[in-house]
């Protein structure tokens, strides 16, 4: 699947500074990364072999120590460019809001005027299935719900490149699955460019175009492996055969890598070079 | 009004009438202490012919400064805190055990330093008020999910924007907790330093009553402030509970 590169990472690594007498922390890389525009990447591996790191860098909330980031052809300095959204593992609704008035955030801060800001806050959530709920409070929300609210607040400010890092990490699997279908919905009628960062294999074979298998700390890209799906699918997908086996491969690479993340001892590398 | 309302209602109906048998009945004697019915008449008497103004007028405005001068250095100070975490480390210590000092021993001083006029009262209230507000600005700053940083960040928002528009609602609940402290607080310092010494208040006028066996004067006085404190603190307090509700704690 060849495509305009969207977003692009290169030559990054990421070392947090020495804090209170511990070592510096080489979190990622040196890693290269492209994203090509409209598709579904997915990046996993073992806990703390800097998935979010990647992400953050790419997001423009985190300085990549060596290394170049670009969006769109523009470098990424410093600040979140235009046109990029984000959703994270943690409950990031404002408890203070209205689902509605949640949604509508950004909007506002960007000085949308109030008809359109209604308009897209409609549609958010009409599509997300939260409009009985426009002027709930996430307290009175399911973690799933909230989880869409934050997901809608992102997607009414038309992103082109979604971000989305272990969003339905705290969500039970069959509420993740029909998550994961929401999302494909979302990402084939907006057309955005998709980075889903997750430890679910399952949950990238799933959704991906591509996935991005990472190793233990510092994070480096072992392989990426192209799923081949058609880009109208959805969680039916987990019946077919192949599904099976493209977790399996996954899992075969990462098995090593996260074995050396929980400190059993195998090398990180190692189940890269066998399944070579 | 919610049935937990009517209760609590009833319960100071039910103490109130127990205290007025207690004294009707001689089983407390009058020279004690009089029956509530005739606090109210007295304090009715004391509002209707005005003679409670000036000391009302002066206790209110002394409270209201000392909360308000204790609300925002509170708010300010322990902004500040929270942003040097050294600094909120060495300070931790003298902020728990703060209100194990007895401010009213500084009283003297601050009258030889300020004259016998209203700022000692108000530096008494705003001593017994800040520290609560300092404290619950930095427990409300504490929880404070740092994922809403990232949003902020994701939104573009600058340093004042993210304060005005996430932190300050984030910790609101907080805040509202050490605004309703420093209200009570401002009110026990003002009134108690009052008593000590002051050209006038309620607090002055309750002592002067005292030393001048006006029990009927000196009770109505009493009941005058429990209830004005009672409903300020009932008001402060079911807007809390509301935002806390809102925010699902």
């Amino acid at each position: 699947m060849a495509g305009e590169i969207h977003a692009r990472l290169s030559g990054v690594t990421r070392v947090y500074p020495a804090v209170a007498g511990n070592p510096p922390v080489h979190a990622l890389g040196p890693i290269d990364l492209e994203l090509r525009r409209g598709e579904f990447f997915s990046i996993v591996g073992p806990s703390g072999c800097g998935k979010s790191t990647c992400m953050d860098v790419l997001a423009g909330l985190s300085p990549p120590s060596e290394g170049e980031v670009a969006f769109e052809g523009k470098p990424v300095k410093g600040n979140v460019p235009d046109g990029v959204g984000a959703v994270f593992q943690e409950d990031a609704s404002f408890p203070w809001l209205t689902v509605s008035d949640n949604v509508a955030f950004g909007l506002r801060r960007q000085g949308v005027d109030g008809a359109e800001i209604a308009k897209r806050v409609a549609y958010a959530l009409g599509f997300m299935g939260l409009r009985d709920f426009a002027q709930a409070y996430p307290a009175q929300l399911s973690g799933g719900m909230r989880q869409r609210v934050c997901i809608a607040r992102t997607l009414v400010l038309q992103p082109r490149l979604i971000l989305l890092d272990e969003p339905f990490g705290a969500l039970d699997a069959q509420t993740r699955l029909l998550m994961g279908d929401e999302l494909l919905r979302l990402w084939r009628e907006t057309g955005a460019t998709v980075l889903l960062i997750t430890h679910a294999l399952d949950e990238a074979t799933m959704l991906s175009d591509r996935i991005g298998a990472m190793s233990a700390r510092p994070g480096r890209f072992l392989e990426t492996i192209e799923t081949g799906w058609p880009r109208d699918r959805d969680s039916s997908m987990l019946e077919g055969e192949t599904f099976g086996h493209i977790t399996g491969r996954l899992w075969q690479m990462l098995r090593a890598e996260s074995k050396a993340a929980m400190g059993y001892g195998s090398e990180p590398g190692q189940a890269d070079r066998e399944a070579g | 009004m919610t049935r937990l309302a009517w209760i609590r209602l009833a319960i100071v109906f039910a103490a109130f009438a127990v205290l007025e048998w207690l004294v009707q009945s001689g089983r407390i004697s009058t020279h004690t202490m009089i029956p509530p019915t005739a606090m109210v008449t007295e304090l009715w008497a004391l509002l209707a012919s005005g003679e409670l103004t000036g000391d009302l007028v002066q206790t209110l405005s002394n409270v209201a400064i000392a909360c308000l001068l204790s609300v925002t250095v509170g708010f300010a100070t322990g902004a500040g805190v929270h942003a040097v975490p050294r600094l909120r480390r060495a300070l931790d210590p003298f902020l728990t055990t703060y209100y194990a000092v007895p401010f009213f021993v500084f009283y003297p001083l601050l009258v030889f330093i300020f004259g016998m006029n209203n700022l000692p009262m108000i530096a008494i209230g705003f001593m017994f008020a800040v520290v609560a507000m300092i404290i619950n600005t930095l427990n409300g700053l504490d929880k404070i999910p740092r994922v809403y940083a990232k949003v902020a960040r994701m939104h573009q928002m600058g340093r004042l924007a993210t304060a005005l528009r996430v932190q300050i609602p984030a910790a609101m609940p907080n805040l509202f907790t050490g605004l309703k402290l420093s209200v009570a607080y401002s009110f026990i310092g003002v009134i108690a330093a009052e008593f000590i010494l002051a050209p006038g208040g309620l607090g002055y006028a309750i002592s002067f009553a005292y030393d001048n066996f006006d029990n009927e004067t000196m009770y109505a006085l009493m009941l005058f402030i429990l209830v004005l404190v009672t409903a300020i603190n009932m008001t402060l307090h079911s807007i809390e509970q509301r935002l806390l509700r809102r925010q699902g704690l």
